[in-house]
């Protein structure tokens, strides 16, 4: 199966590494997730798992919930999370899965739900320069400026273009955050150590999966012993 | 909110035994610098004016005069690169950050020692009566 699974972002903090330098990692409590079903091509058209964690209280869940996790011989869970994969897997429906996927892994990617930042100005959304500080700019330091004018459609009307940037609601959004280095994994108390800051407030649901798109560069080549160079 | 999870890994990676320095100490840091594959020690002395944070976060930042030039450097406090840190004599103060000995020159940076506390209680003394 892919290494893939659901967690709990715990909170920043840094760790030394083997040569002594400062990481700053953030503490993921992953898993264990239980493997609630099982798509084939047979059944559903193509293959997947479909992992859930975190348990749910039954008062707070619906019948189909609780009925779908009772398949799996499992308590109603709360998140639930698909992963594609390309052939039959191997693993059996109620099983559960836990950080022991990513023993090989080097890098992951992070998917989350950013902090919500509320109604945003474009400078904070956009990253805009805004206007002067002086030279007779009154009230307007932080605004867009133009967004359009009478010739945007060519003279047919006035107005702005599809798609400009304005102010508006910022955050809450699904991100996903890629090649984040694997630091360290704790198989005991289900605990990863991932390099950076990863989307969304300490308890916040993540989704971690093997780096899809990390290059990982080879490792560096082994100079051959002095006396071997010699002989020849 | 921080989850005490973090606190337990923080642990992990704080150093057993860091000896007890304070502001105004003036102390020996011995770094470990590594040169290629070889690896040798190097003593900073100077005053510490300043410990920032806590647990692993923790710093210190040393100041010392070399050639009439006032040289700070901040050291964190649980880095494998500290071998040592060796208090040689501590100073008096009254305040926590000691910023204003970077406008002192010559024998106005002195600290005055600090003197040992001296505790006196008659071994007859009842408890409730120390209160």
């Amino acid at each position: 199966m892919t290494p893939a699974l659901i967690g709990k972002k715990m909170g920043m903090t840094r760790v030394y590494d083997a040569k002594g330098t400062v990481v700053p990692v953030t503490v993921v409590q992953a898993g264990p997730c239980a493997i609630t079903q099982i798509k084939t091509v047979d059944s559903d058209g193509y293959y997947a798992v479909q992992l859930g964690f975190g348990q749910a209280a039954p008062r707070h869940s619906t019948m189909p919930q609780i009925g779908h996790c009772a398949k799996a011989g499992v308590g109603p869970l709360r998140h639930f999370r698909e992963i594609r994969l390309a052939a039959a897997t191997d693993q059996t429906l109620g099983a559960t899965v836990n950080v022991s996927l990513f023993s090989d892994v080097k890098f992951v990617d992070v998917i989350g739900v950013s902090k919500g930042k509320g109604f945003a100005g474009v400078m904070k959304r956009y990253h805009f320069g805004g206007q002067c500080a002086s030279h007779g700019t009154e009230r307007k330091h932080r605004s867009p400026g133009s967004i359009a004018s009478r010739a945007t459609w060519r003279g047919q009307c006035g107005k702005p273009k599809k798609g400009v940037r304005m102010a508006g609601h910022m955050g809450v959004d699904r991100v996903t955050t890629r090649n984040h280095s694997l630091v360290k994994i704790d198989a005991e108390r289900n605990l990863m150590l991932i390099k950076g800051a990863l989307p969304g407030a300490n308890g916040a649901v993540v989704f971690i999966r093997k780096s899809i798109t990390a290059r990982i560069r080879p490792e560096a080549p082994v100079e051959a012993p002095k006396a071997e160079a010699k002989k020849k | 909110m921080s989850y005490g999870i973090v606190k337990e890994i923080e642990q992990e990676y704080m150093k057993k035994e860091v000896p007890a320095f304070k502001v105004g100490d003036t102390v020996d840091v011995a770094t470990r610098i590594v040169e290629g594959d070889k690896e040798r020690i190097q003593v900073f002395s100077g005053t510490v004016i300043m410990v920032k944070s806590s647990g692993i976060n923790q710093t210190f930042t040393v100041r010392r005069i070399v050639n009439n030039e006032g040289v700070e450097r901040i050291f964190p406090t649980h880095s494998p690169f500290i071998a040592s840190i060796t208090v040689k004599r501590s100073g008096q103060t009254r305040r926590a950050k000691l910023f204003y000995l970077r406008d002192r020159v010559g024998k106005a940076t002195r600290l005055s020692e600090k003197k040992a506390k001296k505790i006196e209680v008659p071994s007859d003394t009842p408890v409730e009566a120390a209160k």
